[in-house]
């Protein structure tokens, strides 16, 4: 493979002395090698630190006039407290004893999906409306996750609301905050 | 009999043109790659089932970890703006030299007093140097003056609504939270992005 090919300069009759030429081959495999190296690691590195987001939406603060009231027979609430750990009741505050729960598939995604399922059978097939109340002990990461089971569980009008003083005393009762 | 001979090849094929075509993809590469940029805290993000990728340009980011709040927007005009306006509201000059260190400094958070002289440190003291995060209550304003100037500078110069990211930690409370999305509803930022990682949902 390698091969820098010296032949050729032999003696000529003439008596000149020749400069020996050299073949101009060189072997470039390790050259190559080593680009598509380097382009491998640029390509990774490029694609892969692309940020990723998700859209968030919050209610407007200012505009009174644009707030729809919420039926609260259709909505259902949701309670961050510390620990990872959620409540969740449907309706008004207070009317029904809150359910302690947590994440993940056998928690508030059952819970979301059954509530919803119910709550369209009973009101004509219109959607449940979701609030989520973070408390001041819940973590950003809950915040993410109970917004990340609202997109899994296909619930598309949801809020993020200020969590009130009753609910919060429901959390400590709890032991949640 | 003479036997028959078989030629053989030589196996050294010519690499000449792959050689070029793999440099000049890796000179691509090189020019078009982006390094990460050091988070001034370590935030650990959270997961998301569905993301949309964030565009490069046009996006100012709020990084919020051990509840300090930083705060860093891409576009050198965009931030050369942003500091000579915000100088003007805390009557602070900032010199050329600077303005320049500013210019491409990634993210920062600290007060905006402090920044004068965290702008005249050398390099490696700014490294070194713990920065307290961006005051964010309401009685000097600063993150929101930050926020709105960078939005103003973007408008200016881009004539493109700036889009605002919140790259938060897991661990983080929510109270530090609230404060900023307070703010920035305060100035009608009601639709946001959140930075989060790809997850796939347990199934």
């Amino acid at each position: 493979m390698a091969e820098l090919d010296t032949s050729g300069g032999g003696k000529h009759k003439g008596g000149k002395v020749r400069s020996k030429k050299s073949s101009m081959r060189v072997d470039l495999t390790a050259m190559v090698d080593l680009a598509f190296l380097l382009i491998t690691f640029f390509m990774l590195t490029t694609t892969l630190m692309k940020a990723k987001a998700m859209d968030m939406a919050m209610p407007d603060k200012d505009e009174q006039h644009d707030q729809l009231p919420v039926p609260a027979t259709r909505t259902m609430t949701i309670l961050l407290g510390s620990h990872n750990k959620v409540e969740w009741y449907m309706g008004e505050t207070g009317k029904s004893a809150p359910t302690v729960d947590n994440f993940g598939k056998n928690g508030l995604r059952k819970a979301l999906i059954e509530n919803s399922d119910k709550e369209k059978a009973t009101h004509g097939g219109l959607p449940m409306i979701v609030l989520i109340k973070p408390s001041d002990k819940s973590t950003y990461a809950d915040f993410v996750e109970a917004l990340d089971e609202l997109n899994i569980a296909g619930i598309d009008i949801h809020a993020v609301v200020d969590i009130t003083d009753i609910e919060v005393a429901d959390l400590k009762k709890n032991g949640l905050y | 009999m003479p036997r028959v001979k078989i030629a053989r090849k030589s196996t050294a094929t010519d690499m000449t043109a792959m050689c070029d075509v793999a440099f000049l993809l890796l000179t691509f590469f090189i020019l078009t790659s982006k390094f990460r940029t050091e988070d001034p805290v370590p935030v650990d993000i959270p997961g998301y089932t569905k993301t949309i990728l964030l565009p490069e340009e046009n996006v100012a980011t709020l990084t919020i970890g051990s509840s300090k709040v930083f705060f860093g927007v891409e576009g050198i005009p965009i931030r050369k703006q942003m500091l000579e306006e915000v100088g003007k509201i805390y009557s602070i000059n900032f010199t050329p030299e600077e303005e320049a260190v500013f210019e491409v400094l990634p993210e920062f958070g600290m007060p905006v007093s402090q920044l004068k002289s965290y702008l005249d440190l050398d390099p490696d003291a700014r490294k070194k140097f713990v920065q307290p995060g961006i005051p964010t209550d309401s009685v000097s304003n600063q993150l929101f003056n930050w926020v709105r100037e960078a939005r103003k500078a973007d408008v200016a110069i881009n004539e493109k609504a700036l889009l605002i990211a919140i790259k938060g930690d897991s661990k983080q409370e929510y109270p530090t939270i609230k404060t900023v999305i307070a703010i920035l509803q305060k100035q009608k930022v009601n639709k946001f992005s959140l930075i989060t990682a790809l997850k796939t949902a347990p199934k």
